[in-house]
Formats: C-alpha cells, sequence, structure tokens
C-alpha cells in the first residue's frame, strides 16, 4: 500500500495541482481568478503527460553513443502544442477580461450577472 | 523607473544576450532541444524587457506594431508554404524529404525553415499581446 | 481523385487567414473568405462523390507512416461533416457581408474574417483528422476562434457569454485531452485506427475505461448535450448574425461526429454497451429534448429561443444514437445535415430580422413579417421543417427515428418524439403569430439609429442566402437520395456491417 501511495507519487501531486485549479476555477467570482484556476488546470494535464512519457534511468531523447534507453519524447512534443493552446486561451481570456471590465467597470461575476438581469 | 540608471544599463547588455540566446536555441533546434516555440518566446521576452525599461513609445519605435502583425502573418505563411511546396514537388503535405535531391538534406532544410515559421510567428504573437495588453491598460 | 485534394480542404483556409488578416479592406476580406468557402465546398463535393460507395482515402501528413504520422482517414462520413462545415460556411459568407457591415465595427472586420477562417479550419480538420490528439488540437482551433467570433457581437452580454463558453469550453477540451492521455497511456497510440486494431490487448486496464468517460463528457460539454448545454443559449444568442448562423450549424454538429468516431471507431461497441451508456444518453437525449423545447416555448427573443431549440434537436442526434441501430444512426446523422439547413435558415431569418428592426425581441418584431413577406415566407419554411412537416427536411430524420424506435421497442422515445413535435408546434407558432399575426406596433422604427435609411431593405445577398437555406429544406426533404446514401453508407461503416 505505501509502496503503491509513494510508488505514484507524481501522480498524487499532479491530481492535486488539477483539483487545486478546479476548485479555484468553480469557487471564485473574480474573473481573473477563475482563469489562473484553468490555467492551472491545464498544466496540471501538462504535468500528467510529460510524466507518462519519462523511463526509469531513461536519458533525454538525443542519440548518442553510449545510451541506449530513452525518455519518450512523444507526450512532450504533444504538450509543447497543448501549452501552446493553453497560452492562447489565458490571452484571449484575459482580453475578454479587459473588454468586460470596460464594459462592466467590473471582473466580480455576480456583480455582472446583476447588472445584466436589471437590463 | 524610467531613470533607473541599474535598469538601464542591465538592459542594454541583456537585452543582446537573451536575443543571441533565442537565435541559437532557433537554428540549434534540430540537433539538440530547442526550437521555434522556445526561442520565439525567449526573443519576445528580450523585446518585453526593452519595453518595461524604457517604456512603450521607445519599444513601438523599435518595433511598431504593423511589423509585428506581418510577422505573426508571415511565420504561418512560411509554414504553410513549405508544405504546399512539398506538394508541388510530388511530396505529400508537409513531407520535407523531396525539398532536396537527398531526403536528409531535404528534412534539415524543411525543418529549419518551418521552425523558422514557427519562430517568426510565436515571437511575434507573444509581443503584440504585450503591447496589445499594455496600451489598453497603460498606468500612465 | 488526386488524394492531394483531401489535405487542401485544410491548407486552403490555413494559407488564406493570415492574408486575410493583412489586408485593411473589408471588401477584399470578404471576397477572399467567399472564395476560401466555396474552394473548400467544391472540393468536399468531389471527395464526398469519391467515397460515397464506402472507398476510403487515405492520406498520411508529411509522408509519415501511420502510427507514427498523423494520419486522415476520409470515409462516407468524414465527407459528409466536411460537406455540411464547407456548405454552411459558403451560405453563411454569402449572408455575412451585409450583417457584418452593419454589426461589427469596420477595421476589426478583417479580423473578424480570419477568425471565421481559422474557425473554417478547425471545424474541417477534425472531420478530417484520424489522430485523436489531432482532433484535440483542432478543436482548440475552432474553439478558440468562436470564443474571439463571438465577443464581436453587438451587446455588452457577448463579452460575458464568450467568456464563459470559454471556461466552459476548455474544461471540455481538457477532459478530452485528459482522456486521450489514459489512452495513449494505455495504448502507447494516438491513431484511431490503430487503438481499435489492438484494443482487446489493453481492453482490460482500468485506464481505458476512465479515458472513454473523460473522452465522452469533454466531447458532450462541447456538443452542448443535456445538462452540459449552460453555455449555449447565451453564446448563440449574443454573437453576431452570421456567426450564429454558422456556428448553431456547424459547431456542436462537429462535436457529436468527434462523438461518433470516438464510441464507433475508437472502442468496441460491445465495450460501452456494457457500461450502460446507450441507456445514459438515450435517457439524456429524451431529457434534452423534451427541456430544450419547453425553454425554447418560453423564450422571449428570437436567437434565445433558436439557441434553446438547439439544445433539443441535439437531443434527437443523442437519441439516434443511442438506439444503436442502422436506421436511428442513419437518422442522427442525416439530423447533422437536415438540421445545419433548418437552424442556418432560422438564424439567418433572424438575422435579418436584427438588421432591418435592430431587435430579435419577439414582443418588439409585431407585425414585422408583414413588411417582409419574402423573408418570413422562407422563416415559416424552415419552421415547418423543425416541426418535421411531410415534405421538409425535419419530417425525414423524425420518420428514420421513429422507425428506428419501434424497431426496438423503445416506447419511450416515440412518446418524446411525439411531445417534443408538439412543444415544436408551440414555439415556431410564437414566432409566426408575432410577427405576422399579432398587430404591428411599430416599435421598430425607432429603434433604427436616425438617418440610416439602408436599413429600408433586406440586402441582395442576406436575401439569397435565406432563400438558399429555404430551398434545401424543400430539396431535400423531397429529394432525399443524396443526403440517405451518404447518411447510411457512413452508418454502415461506423456500425462495420
Amino acid at each position: 500500500m505505501i509502496d503503491y501511495i509513494v510508488g505514484h507519487i507524481n501522480y498524487w501531486l499532479i491530481i492535486a495541482v488539477m483539483m487545486v485549479g478546479l476548485y479555484t476555477l468553480m469557487s471564485r467570482s473574480n474573473l481573473i481568478k477563475k482563469l489562473a484556476g484553468l490555467a492551472m488546470f491545464q498544466t496540471a494535464v501538462i504535468l500528467f503527460y510529460v510524466s507518462l512519457g519519462k523511463v526509469d534511468g531513461g536519458t533525454v531523447p538525443i542519440v548518442a553513443e553510449g545510451y541506449t534507453l530513452y525518455s519518450n519524447p512523444l507526450p512532450q512534443v504533444l504538450m509543447l502544442t497543448a501549452i501552446v493552446v493553453g497560452v492562447a486561451t489565458t490571452a484571449l481570456g484575459f482580453a475578454l477580461v479587459i473588454r468586460i471590465k470596460e464594459a462592466y467597470e467590473s471582473v466580480e461575476e455576480h456583480e455582472i450577472s446583476q447588472m445584466d438581469e436589471k437590463e | 523607473m524610467n531613470n533607473d540608471l541599474v535598469l538601464r544599463a542591465a538592459t542594454k547588455w541583456l537585452s543582446p544576450v537573451i536575443i543571441l540566446f533565442a537565435l541559437y536555441v532557433q537554428f540549434h533546434g534540430d540537433y539538440s532541444p530547442g526550437g521555434g516555440f522556445q526561442a520565439g518566446v525567449i526573443f519576445s521576452s528580450a523585446i518585453l524587457l526593452y519595453a518595461l525599461t524604457y517604456g512603450m513609445q521607445a519599444a513601438l519605435q523599435l518595433i511598431p506594431e504593423w511589423v509585428l502583425r506581418l510577422g505573426a502573418s508571415l511565420g504561418v505563411l512560411l509554414y504553410a508554404g513549405v508544405g504546399v511546396v512539398a506538394m508541388l514537388k510530388g511530396g505529400n503535405f508537409l513531407n520535407y524529404s523531396v525539398l532536396a535531391e537527398e531526403p536528409v538534406a531535404g528534412q534539415h532544410i524543411g525543418i529549419i525553415i518551418i521552425e523558422l515559421g514557427v519562430g517568426l510567428t510565436v515571437a511575434s504573437v507573444m509581443v503584440l499581446l504585450f503591447f496589445t495588453f499594455a496600451r489598453r491598460v497603460a498606468p500612465e | 481523385m488526386n488524394e492531394q485534394l483531401t489535405i487542401l480542404l485544410v491548407v486552403i483556409p490555413l494559407i488564406a487567414a493570415p492574408i486575410t488578416a493583412l489586408f485593411k479592406n473589408k471588401d477584399i476580406a470578404w471576397a477572399i473568405t467567399l472564395l476560401v468557402s466555396t474552394a473548400c465546398f467544391v472540393l468536399s463535393v468531389i471527395i464526398m462523390l469519391d467515397v460515397i460507395d464506402g472507398k476510403h482515402v487515405i492520406y498520411e501528413l508529411g509522408g509519415w507512416r501511420p502510427p507514427w504520422g498523423i494520419e486522415y482517414k476520409i470515409d462516407a462520413l468524414n465527407a459528409f461533416i466536411a460537406l455540411i462545415v464547407s456548405g454552411i460556411a459558403t451560405i453563411s459568407s454569402i449572408y455575412a457581408k451585409s450583417s457584418v457591415e452593419h454589426e461589427i465595427d469596420d477595421s476589426t472586420i478583417p479580423l473578424f474574417y480570419a477568425a471565421f477562417q481559422l474557425c473554417l479550419l478547425g471545424l474541417l480538420g477534425i472531420a478530417l483528422t484520424g489522430d485523436v490528439f489531432n482532433l484535440f488540437v483542432f478543436l482548440e482551433i475552432s474553439s478558440l476562434s468562436t470564443y474571439a467570433l463571438i465577443s464581436m457581437g453587438k451587446h455588452r452580454k457577448a463579452l460575458t457569454a464568450a467568456f464563459s463558453y470559454l471556461i466552459l469550453g476548455t474544461v471540455g477540451a481538457t477532459f478530452f485531452l485528459i482522456g486521450v492521455g489514459f489512452l495513449f497511456a494505455a495504448s502507447g497510440s494516438l491513431n484511431t485506427a490503430d487503438i481499435a486494431q489492438r484494443f482487446e490487448t489493453f481492453a482490460h486496464m482500468q485506464l481505458v475505461e476512465t479515458a472513454l468517460i473523460f473522452m465522452v463528457l469533454g466531447i458532450a460539454l462541447k456538443a452542448a448535450v443535456f445538462p452540459l448545454h449552460s453555455w449555449l443559449p447565451n453564446a448563440y444568442s449574443q454573437a453576431p448574425s452570421a456567426v450564429s448562423v454558422f456556428l448553431s450549424a456547424t459547431a456542436t454538429k462537429v462535436s457529436i461526429y468527434a462523438l461518433y468516431r470516438v464510441l464507433f471507431d475508437l472502442y468496441p461497441v460491445q465495450y460501452w454497451v456494457d457500461m450502460l451508456m446507450p441507456q445514459i444518453l438515450l435517457s439524456l437525449g429524451c431529457v434534452a429534448v423534451i427541456y430544450g423545447s419547453y425553454r425554447a416555448w418560453q423564450q422571449v427573443e428570437m436567437k434565445r429561443l433558436l439557441a434553446f431549440s438547439s439544445v433539443a434537436q441535439i437531443g434527437y442526434m443523442i437519441i439516434g444514437l443511442a438506439l444503436l441501430n442502422q436506421n436511428g444512426l442513419t437518422a442522427s446523422i442525416m439530423h447533422l445535415f437536415n438540421h445545419a439547413v433548418i437552424k442556418a435558415t432560422l438564424f439567418m431569418g433572424a438575422g435579418i430580422l436584427l438588421y432591418r428592426a435592430n431587435t430579435t425581441d419577439l414582443g418588439s418584431l409585431r407585425g414585422m413579417g408583414r413588411d417582409i413577406p419574402w423573408s418570413f415566407a422562407a422563416m415559416v419554411i424552415a419552421g415547418l421543417s423543425l416541426i418535421g412537416v411531410p415534405g421538409t427536411v425535419g419530417f425525414i430524420t423524425k420518420w428514420y427515428l421513429l422507425e428506428s424506435a419501434i424497431e426496438t421497442g423503445q416506447w419511450i422515445v416515440v412518446v418524446t418524439i411525439v411531445i417534443g413535435s408538439v412543444l415544436a408546434i408551440g414555439y415556431v407558432w410564437k414566432i409566426v403569430e408575432s410577427l405576422y399575426f399579432r398587430s404591428s406596433r411599430k416599435v421598430h422604427i425607432h429603434a433604427v439609429e436616425s438617418g440610416d435609411d439602408s436599413v429600408g431593405k433586406t440586402p441582395i445577398g442576406m436575401a439569397v442566402a435565406l432563400w438558399i437555406g429555404a430551398g434545401l429544406c424543400i430539396f431535400f426533404g423531397l429529394n432525399t437520395d443524396l443526403s440517405f446514401d451518404a447518411a447510411t453508407t457512413a452508418a454502415l461503416s461506423l456500425l462495420k456491417q
């Protein structure tokens, strides 16, 4: 049991980061904090993929003499794309928040929905 | 912040080094860890540093916005262009092997141009993002 | 047919979008968009004709062999979806010109069209790819451009609608990504065909089941399957008209298509039948039909009404999928097409009302139908199709769906379809009544900005696009062979018969 927990320590930590992100996303009313939660959630998935590719005792995947065991480079390459997607999402989100702030004078979700209901 | 001598001097020294490092990461991407994404972000960080110390006006003089827009579009076109050239030469889209006489040489040429396109777009877009936000919510 | 044509569907918008973004002139940007959509439509037709008899076209990206490289495998279903997406894109770009000029600032119009092309690129990519990670990337390309497009809506509510769609859409896509990661950990591959082929070797792992749940949840969020539809009504009702037309007809359909691929191609059918997934999907579909139709009936604003009706129509597609027989699946696939045509036409009608009267509020639009008899007639045709009157496209799907439900003895589905249709009569009548039979209150004239006399007439592009839509509703309702053949071939290939 202990072995199982310690042996999968990376996954436990990733789950923790993911849940913190998801909780922030759902519980906060501030739009910027929501975006921060979203970014954490995405980061957790990126960490998950990267730790999938790790091979015990493997080196960086560059062909060189004397090394035969390499980590799997594919998850890292995939995550390069996912990071770009994440950056684009966050940037777009912030751009929207700035425009929401200009239009509503607020970045608090409950205040914004109150204003919407009044109309 | 504009008058802080240490910052100004340090930025003057650091920016070229950062740009040099970005170019190194860019052009060694086919042999060692690196490539367009990383190089683009490193390159943009040099511009960002400059903009932070010398202010938006100076940074906009260094790189006007239309250059960035052009760079962002040009990078994508370079990327797609390599793919289309490969198609015209009888291979599949993005098949670099047909780009030169020898497949290995073709792969080298292909990946370097592709990464150049990626680097150009990433660097332009990152700086453009910063400029757009900075202009919208400028402190003074 | 030259197989290089398939990749052109993705490459043309990829090249055209950055060029469009560079132009300052809105007319050039529009012309490029129209050209790109038309080119993609012609290509899709060529590909469709090639694969309609059950053939495959395989395209290896970069010349790398699968499972290492990304592979595009085109069968009738892929081609059918590509045809829907590019066809609707063509109609909406004809429609877009005047509508966009009316609703969006001149300086952002070229960027609007660039985002529109990127969205088209993403949706076509989803339709073509045979690689699950590539699917995620295209999903995000289309979604990111969608958020930007929705935020360009006139009212400030568009911003909050786009923001909540961004949050939910990203969570959905990330869920899908987690699922792909689990499946990759179990199988070591990302190629759909490769995973399906070697499925037996890793089917016993717990990971595989978790992966399926994550993927289905993620896609269901993107496809707005009840109860994950909360982003849809706001997003569709606040978006600029041309975007509402394009998205309502394509975005959720493409996600439903991704659901087919995951459930039928990636996983063996028996695997998720054992997980009771058909029963769950069937119940959700039935609830979606009744809830969506009921909420649509309650609405007083036309675009919101249509958006809730979309939630109901997605329910029909899910029901067809969950019935798990040939007729049901055929109905589901045909409904992708039929609903795309119907909803595009209705949203175009709503856009014309917005253009002419500056509002889509049904109360303020009283009697408006008499001012625009021809556009109103086209909207009535589409409305009748939505109800499912014989002779229109909507009837065909409901007929096959009923046949399939009776075949499998699912009486609850029969009852649901009847209730759904009655409610549909209710909400379509609501539109017709307030537009035509109520005495005109002429409120709309006050709402028009003064000095703008161009509003007196419907622009020719908008009218033409609307009538193309209405014409398709009738044409494919009377002449079912083309869509039925394509859908049957697609359904058979999904069911591996």
